[in-house]
């Protein structure tokens, strides 16, 4: 292009002026901020298939990456959080999910806890009940008494 | 006297559930896709770019679809044995080229012989996540209605191919 | 010929632990002296062929020598001296070799510091370490020999896990290793005690200091490995609720427990029966968890290299030693007697609630990580249980026993009100509630989370203040006076108390107000985070001993003035070709500053993560002063001053007074000289019920 010096100049100048500022802000690795949050949080409770127990979010097997690319697409389609897992979910099955999910085989794992705290509060409630119920102290017996106040005398 | 053997009890349950364990692989994830239907895909040919393959294809046969890589480790080991399962002409066998480039697979196929009748390139793995591969080689067993019927993760051996494979793939070609 | 030394110390101290294990507990059935006396040499003697056998093998990393397999999987030429003595412990035989050599080592200080235990007492506990020590080295002789010659042997090595490279692998194991195998003392002052019908508070005393100690080192031990993982795996996490963090957090939450039991049935007498099940039940969880790290049943970054046979000898190994002793427990506990009389609200039962929470807590994490198993051994599937579940679980169980820790050190022992409790502590918890409604919002945001946790930490904060407070409300003239009168034990207390608000509220503030960003930066680049100023200057490559790396420099400012420089490293550790990252991070009580290397991309600009972390710090300062406030409780004056009048400590079988006055008068005398030290109003009463329940 045949473009005058005046004209060149400006060009250049607001080149430069590019070249500057983008020397100067550092710029997000996904430009999406609000789906990266989303696929940032996913990650966090999905898990690498292919690792020694890490979620998604920390791992830098190439799967994991597919994975985490995968879901960031469908975030970014608008996908719910729920979608998304149901998505996983269905091709590699609950393993993939760090939350268990709530069904009748996780039943006893999602309220084992609460009911053995249960359980524990109220056995121990009744065994400090029944213990205070047990026979009160005997009172010395004259002999033990004398022998006591011996004892006493003595040491101090 | 019994609430004091609850401990003991509790702690020989474990064990047993622990034996079992013994037993098991924590690193193996089945699949939920057995018993649905093959996911659908449209994948160019490894040696006929144009031309494109999908399970619709091979609706009315049964036919095993083996997910490997010219990158795999594992998939040699099986390999001699894909190479006589298909010689004996007795279920087709397609492959799926997973996160792999051409070059690299037909030199593979080049030295170790091609079991394949066709092979189906997934490049960028996606199709590999609809099939729920995560670990190559994997081999799904496919009947006439497109559904699966079996996955094998990891090389298939000469006991899985004559115990499960093979008996499974009769049932279903009798249907 | 060094490998050949040490794999025959081993044979012989195998031969000496059968020998400790069997002969002095055989003789104190039988009152035979002298067999009983074999206990003290046959430790002493195992101690030393075991600890000859590690010296042994940490000289061949030392050396180089890769003749011997285990060396060859786990050294390199290239490694620095100290990763190579470390490496010793780094694999499966190594650690295990390592889990011998502290449990000789505990053995031999119980050999030593128990003159004042009863023969017989002391003969069996020795005999029950004795027997620990057999399935270790039997299992280490049989599968799991670190002594193996490589033939032929290996040019170079295979170099130790880079992520192990790190002084973390100095200090980590060890102390870890010293708190579950420290267990072992009070597994075997428990089972002595059932072996020998002994279970009295005399055994709770006893048992006390070496509970406290193992349980010091485990929190250690845990801290250190959490610290590790902060700083080594770059991502900022430090608790993953991993199978292997798991397996150490279950004996450490039963050894508090037992610590708290012990106290109970040292003061009372009572619920022996239950300390005893605690102190069984702490050892048993250090074991499993050696069961789980090794045998492969569950997935884990942890997890040492598996092999089914292993698998199978430990779980058998687990069977007689657990099973074994759950078995004596249901046949002897029964016999133990009733402790001392205590009401519903009382110092004794919120005590025993932080027994129950921490005990059920424990059964969680268990269960959370065994569940996965379950379900695929019934063939119901496979499931993952994740930081998700537990994040859940333990919360809600642990919030109630944190509230207790502010009521309990109130409490009075035996009766003890509601009203007046809630009278005393009306301040501090009006205190915790204003600040952790408001301290969030002059932070930034508020969530229920956020302001529970607050709510917690400086409910005991506060509570301990006033605790304080009152205990140093005195007559003496000086403050230090008044200080130096309370006994060590007591701070020691409010020390480890205190230690656990700082943890929790280190982790509810990084919880709830951290945060990071993700950014591509070309040298020059700045990026933004938390009112600092990120400068990227780009990357330098650098080599060091064993590995290549590129090297990241930030500089970090806050408006306009320079404050820290961060260094993150991308490394390439050249012998296994395996990438590693280094974190650049600058701390502060504060908060951290955070920075990782990620990618370096096409144009030149890497990715960069930055983390804000605020008051991270104090997770770990918070169990550092757990551990000084354990250490401070043993070096309190009861475990120094020597009673040598009460050398003959009888056991207290109950039996009329007249048989047997010598034993009453030992124990009322110990009674009074107890009280006497801790300066309680009710000692009088305290003499008056142990002679009443002992009649």
């Amino acid at each position: 292009m045949k473009l005058n010096l005046p004209i060149r100049l400006m060009a250049g100048f607001f080149l430069l002026q590019s070249v500057i500022s983008s020397a100067e802000e550092a710029q997000p690795l996904q430009a999406d901020v609000v789906v990266e949050a989303q696929v940032q949080r996913l990650s966090e409770e999905l898990r690498c298939l292919v690792c020694q127990n890490q979620t998604i979010a920390d791992s830098h097997a190439e799967l994991a990456q597919d994975l985490k690319q995968e879901i960031r697409e469908m975030a970014a389609k608008g996908m719910s959080d729920q979608a998304i897992i149901d998505y996983l979910v269905a091709r590699y099955g609950d393993f993939v999910r760090y939350r268990p999910p709530l069904k009748a085989s996780t039943l006893l794992l999602w309220l084992g806890p609460f009911a053995l705290m249960l359980a524990g509060a109220i056995g121990l409630v009744v065994m400090l009940r029944r213990r205070e119920k047990m026979v009160a102290d005997k009172p010395l017996t004259a002999v033990e008494a004398r022998k006591v106040r011996e004892l006493l005398d003595k040491d101090s | 006297m019994k609430r004091f053997l609850l401990p003991l009890i509790i702690f020989l349950v474990m064990v047993g559930f622990l034996a079992v364990g013994l037993h098991l692989d924590p690193r193996e994830v089945p699949s939920p896709l057995v018993g649905k239907l093959a996911p659908a895909f449209d994948l160019p040919l490894l040696d006929q770019p144009e031309k494109t393959f999908s399970p619709k294809d091979m609706l009315g046969q049964v036919w095993l679809l083996n997910v490997w890589a010219s990158w795999c480790g594992a998939c040699r080991e099986e390999h001699p044995l894909l190479v006589a399962l298909s010689k004996a002409k007795l279920v087709p066998l397609y492959g799926m080229d997973y996160k792999d480039t051409r070059v690299e697979a037909q030199q593979w196929l080049n030295e170790g012989g091609n079991p394949y009748v066709a092979n189906a390139m997934d490049i960028d793995g996606r199709v590999g996540i609809d099939y729920g591969v995560y670990g190559v080689p994997e081999t799904y067993v496919i009947d006439k209605a497109g559904v699966i019927a079996y996955k094998q993760i990891g090389p298939i051996t000469e006991q899985v191919l004559r115990n499960k494979i093979m008996p499974l793939v009769e049932r279903l070609q009798a249907q | 010929m060094i490998p050949e030394i040490g794999h025959f110390s081993l044979i012989l101290a195998l031969l000496v632990a059968l020998i400790l294990g069997s002969v002095p507990i055989i003789g104190a059935a039988r009152g035979n002296a002298v067999w009983m006396g074999l206990a003290r040499p046959a430790a002493r003697a195992q101690f030393f062929l075991i600890a000859t056998a590690f010296i042994c093998l940490a000289y061949t990393f030392a050396t180089k020598d890769y003749s011997v397999g285990y060396v060859a999987s786990n050294s390199n030429s290239k490694l620095p001296l100290q990763f190579r003595i470390a490496a010793v412990w780094g694999g499966h035989e190594g650690s295990l070799l390592l889990w011998a050599m502290i449990l000789s080592i505990w053995t031999v200080a119980v050999s030593v510091f128990s003159k004042h235990l009863p023969d017989d007492m002391r003969a069996r506990i020795l005999g029950v370490m004795g027997l620990i020590s057999v399935g270790f080295l039997l299992f280490m002789l049989m599968v799991s020999n670190p002594f193996e010659r490589l033939i032929p042997a290996a040019m170079d090595g295979r170099d130790l896990n880079p992520l192990l490279q790190d002084p973390g692998m100095i200090f980590h194991p060890p102390m870890l290793y010293m708190g579950y195998v420290g267990f072992s003392v009070a597994f075997a002052f428990a089972i002595a005690a059932l072996l020998g019908g002994q279970l009295d508070s005399a055994w709770a005393r006893w048992s006390r200091p070496w509970t406290t100690m193992a349980w010091v080192f485990l929190t250690l031990g845990i801290m250190g490995g959490s610290n590790w993982a902060y700083y080594e795996l770059g991502w900022g996490g430090w608790w993953f609720w991993d199978a292997v963090e798991n397996a150490s957090f279950m004996p450490w939450l039963v050894g508090t427990a037992l610590i708290h039991s012990l106290a109970v049935t040292e003061k009372r007498g009572s619920f022996k029966a239950w300390t005893v099940l605690l102190a069984i039940g702490a050892f048993s969880l250090s074991l499993l968890g050696t069961f789980l790290v090794r045998s492969g049943v569950l997935t884990s970054v942890h997890a040492f290299a598996t092999d089914p046979r292993r698998g199978l000898f430990i779980l058998v190994f687990l069977v007689v030693v657990i099973g074994g002793s759950l078995a004596l427990f249901a046949w002897r506990a029964p016999t133990v007697g009733r402790g001392g009389k205590f009401s519903v609200i009382s110092r004794e039962s919120f005590l025993l609630a932080n027994n129950v929470l921490l005990a059920v807590a424990a059964m969680s994490v268990l269960l959370g990580t065994l569940y996965p198993l379950f379900l695929d051994a019934l063939g119901l599937g496979k499931i993952s249980v994740g930081p998700p579940y537990f994040d859940t679980v333990f919360v809600p169980l642990m919030t109630p026993a944190l509230f207790l820790m502010g009521i309990g050190p109130i409490a009075r022992w035996k009766n003890a009100t509601l009203p007046e409790l809630a009278l005393r502590l009306r301040w501090a918890f009006a205190v915790s509630v204003a600040t952790a409604l408001v301290l969030p919002l002059l932070l930034g945001h508020w969530t229920p989370m956020i302001g529970l946790g607050l709510f917690l930490a400086f409910w005991i904060f506060a509570s301990s203040a006033h605790l304080v407070r009152q205990r140093l409300a005195g007559d003496r003239a000086t403050l230090l006076a008044r200080v130096k009168a309370v006994p060590r034990a007591w701070w020691g207390m409010v020390i480890a108390h205190i230690g656990i608000a700082v943890f929790t509220l280190g982790v509810t503030v990084v919880k709830g107000f951290e945060s990071e960003i993700a950014v591509r930066m070309l040298p020059g680049d700045v990026a933004h985070l938390a009112g600092y100023d990120f400068k990227f200057e780009g990357v330098q490559d650098s080599v060091g001993a064993n590995y290549t790396a590129s090297r990241g420099q930030l500089r970090v400012s806050k408006n306009g003035v320079e404050r820290t420089v961060l260094s993150p490293e991308k490394r390439l550790y050249t012998v296994q070709n395996m990438p590693m990252t280094e974190a650049g991070i600058s701390p502060s009580l504060i908060h951290d500053l955070y920075a990782s290397l990620g990618e370096p991309l096409e144009d030149g600009a890497w990715s960069v993560r930055i983390y804000h972390k605020p008051m991270v710090e104090w997770i770990w300062a918070g169990a550092v002063l757990m551990a000084l406030g354990g250490l401070l409780a043993l070096s309190d004056r009861r475990y120094r001053v020597r009673r040598k009048n009460l050398t003959e400590e009888k056991p207290l079988v109950p039996k009329p007074v007249v048989k047997k006055p010598v034993v009453k008068k030992t124990v009322v005398k110990q009674a009074i000289v107890k009280t006497a030290v801790v300066k309680k109003p009710a000692a009088k009463k305290t003499v008056t019920k142990k002679v009443s329940t002992k009649a």
